[in-house]
């Protein structure tokens, strides 16, 4: 009776969400379509950072970095090399991955509290770099597309309206692929070696290879995140230093409120954070010192995210529904919150 | 060579604010085991609590004496509100790198929020030592900044190793278990520690604001990263290391800037090359101990 209810659930959760996600950008002005649109590729960032914090158990504050490869190589390729932007974003992909690979190697023997520090290092460097580097017009770092050169390609569609479904679309995609990973033996993998990382490697995984590799797609991710960036923001701009340091934190908050290790925490936390960023616009320091302190409280009062925190409700409810109080509280299967680093 | 000596010179000056926020680096990973990354962020709220007396009139001497005071205890407050209730040896390490970075966004923000008057761009914090040079062409600052240091590891020193309090810390910092058996109230020692850096990151943030031209919210971002390669190099749990460290880095900064034109710009490449290079060849810096780990 209960499984058949919450698959019920399921199905109409699922329907109703499809049918507002359709109506959205039919109904709402264009601002609002793009800023349902920063939701979704946020929400890829986060889920990026969620693949190697949450399921694999390696912490990054570099996931900024990543985002902001993805986000030059469309805008280079597109401003300079006369690219469809729907073109780059494996090429931004790709190229965020390799820099992935490139960290995850002295990752593997750099763990928890110095790992931290050298992603670190990624996001703060990252910036100043791409200033050398990339020489925007004026000599500033910042590199915008025309508003032709990101337009709608589908007749009946406007721009904004396109951005959306092209942002909804990729995120679903990589969502459903995130997904399934985690079931299968590659998945299994990664969370073994979160947990347990020498009796993973005795039971034949290759810990190593594992961990290069969860780095690798995880900075995929984000690159895609920052290749969608450019098609709603117009714009890559590398020209204030920290910002890209802050992004890496606020995808940190992203999965820390929505729920590590989850599927949809990272997509909840997304949420939060663009509605933060909108409700704080114009005060510039506001909405960090929230963020900041919205971060510390969680870490406390829902360690394991909006998610986490449904699901121990949902568990509560279901036991005092069933009307008979447990004699003895019973131990509720939770997925670990925040991965524990072996030592 | 005159160009190089000045060039060193300026390095041991910038050297001494590294090593300072290292050895608060120090101080809270030997007693907490923590990277502080928020350590930048609390010692640039103490930098403003400082400019905020020298703006009531009293002098930057006295209003530096004042903020390290309301720093001690603010560190100490730190440790007992938001620290320890997430962290111990059986909860998991990552919440408290999140906490402190949670502190990182919201220390900068409160700061600009309270002290930072809409409009106002760089503030000005009084110089501590004249300008002008002293002896052989050493700037007094140099030697002021360079004399605070040894102040410094001096009182440090004197606190650890000569007295009881100092006893407790370090017992503490060794075997936290065995210590409370003998009736050492850890808490206690780990707020002391945490007050400490938070003290020193006080001296540290205002001596950094007096160098160059105003300063502003991002006055600590750059220093911690360099306070941070500072003690990777001279291994995280080494007092000594740390000011060694600092020193270093200070240094090869100054240098850096001065002649390799092809790095110009992305200076902060050399700290974390460092740091990188430290953690992969030699995990314990030059003078940190070896930690054998049990699986």
């Amino acid at each position: 009776m209960e499984l058949l209810t919450k698959y019920w659930l399921r199905i109409v959760v699922g329907l109703v969400a499809s049918v507002v996600a359709v109506a959205i950008p039919f109904t709402s002005n264009p601002t609002d379509n793009l800023l349902v649109a920063q939701v979704f590729y946020l929400a890829i960032a986060a889920m990026g950072l969620n693949l190697l914090t949450g399921f694999n158990g390696q912490i990054s504050i570099g996931h900024g970095a990543f985002y902001g490869v993805g986000a030059f190589t469309s805008a280079i390729l597109v401003t300079e090399h006369g690219w469809y932007l729907e073109a780059t974003i494996p090429v931004a992909a790709l190229l965020a991955a390799l820099l992935g690979v490139i960290v995850g190697f002295p990752a593997l023997r750099v763990k928890g509290l110095y790992l931290a520090l050298i992603t670190l290092g990624l996001s703060v460097l990252f910036p100043r770099v791409t200033a050398k580097f990339v020489d925007g017009p004026g000599g500033v770092p910042l590199l915008q597309p025309k508003r032709a050169q990101v337009a709608s390609l589908i007749d009946g569609l406007a721009d904004d309206q396109y951005q959306y479904f092209v942002c909804l679309g990729v995120m679903i995609l990589l969502f459903v692929l995130a997904s399934n990973l985690m079931r299968s033996r590659a998945g299994r993998a990664m969370i073994a070696v979160r947990d347990q990382e020498v009796a993973a490697s005795t039971v034949g995984i290759n810990v190593a290879g594992v961990k290069v590799g969860s780095f690798a797609l995880s900075a995929a991710y984000a690159g895609v995140a920052g290749a969608l960036s450019v098609m709603v923001t117009r714009v890559a701009d590398a020209s204030n230093p920290l910002t890209y340091f802050q992004l890496s934190i606020e995808f940190l908050i992203a999965v820390v409120i929505g729920g590590a290790a989850t599927i949809t925490g990272p997509f909840l936390g997304a949420a939060f954070l663009v509605f933060v960023r909108k409700r704080f616009e114009g005060t510039e320091a506001m909405a960090p010192a929230l963020l900041g302190g919205v971060l510390i409280v969680a870490v406390y009062v829902l360690p394991d995210g909006i998610v986490g925190g449904y699901r121990r409700l949902a568990a509560r409810l279901r036991r005092s529904a069933a009307a008979d109080p447990p004699a003895a509280e019973p131990p509720v299967l939770e997925p670990p919150t925040v991965p524990t680093p072996s030592t | 060579m005159q160009l190089f000596i000045d060039q060193v010179l300026n390095g041991v000056g910038t050297g001494v604010i590294y090593a300072s926020v290292a050895l608060a680096l120090v101080l809270i990973y030997r007693t907490t085991g923590l990277l502080n990354f928020a350590q930048g962020e609390m010692a640039l709220f103490s930098t403003f609590i400082t400019y905020w007396f020298t703006e009531q009139g009293i002098g930057v001497v006295p209003a530096l004496m004042l903020s390290v005071v309301i720093s001690f205890v603010g560190g100490a407050l730190i440790e007992r509100i938001l620290i320890r209730p997430v962290e111990g040896p059986d909860k998991n390490p990552l919440n408290v790198v999140i906490v402190t970075l949670g502190m990182f966004l919201a220390i900068n923000s409160l700061a600009q929020l309270i002290f930072i008057k809409p409009g106002q761009e760089a503030l000005q914090m009084p110089a501590i030592f004249p300008k002008g040079d002293l002896v052989l062409g050493i700037r007094t600052a140099t030697i002021g900044f360079a004399v605070v240091l040894v102040v410094e590891c001096v009182l440090l020193y004197v606190l650890l190793q000569k007295t009881n309090v100092g006893l407790s810390l370090r017992a503490v910092a060794s075997n936290p278990e065995s210590s409370r058996l003998v009736g050492i109230n850890t808490g206690n020692m780990l707020m002391l520690g945490w007050g400490l850096a938070a003290a020193l990151g006080a001296v540290a943030g205002t001596l950094a604001a007096t160098r160059g031209s105003g300063f502003d919210s991002s006055l600590m971002q750059q220093v911690l990263v360099y306070a941070f390669a500072a003690a990777a190099l001279g291994g995280f749990d080494s007092p000594l290391g740390a000011v060694v460290g600092g020193l270093i880095v200070g240094i090869a900064d100054s240098l850096t800037i001065q002649y390799i034109d092809a790095l110009d710009g992305i200076e902060l490449v050399v700290p974390f090359g460092l740091i990188l290079v430290v953690l992969l060849v030699r995990p314990n810096g030059l003078f940190g101990r070896t930690i054998v780990e049990r699986v």
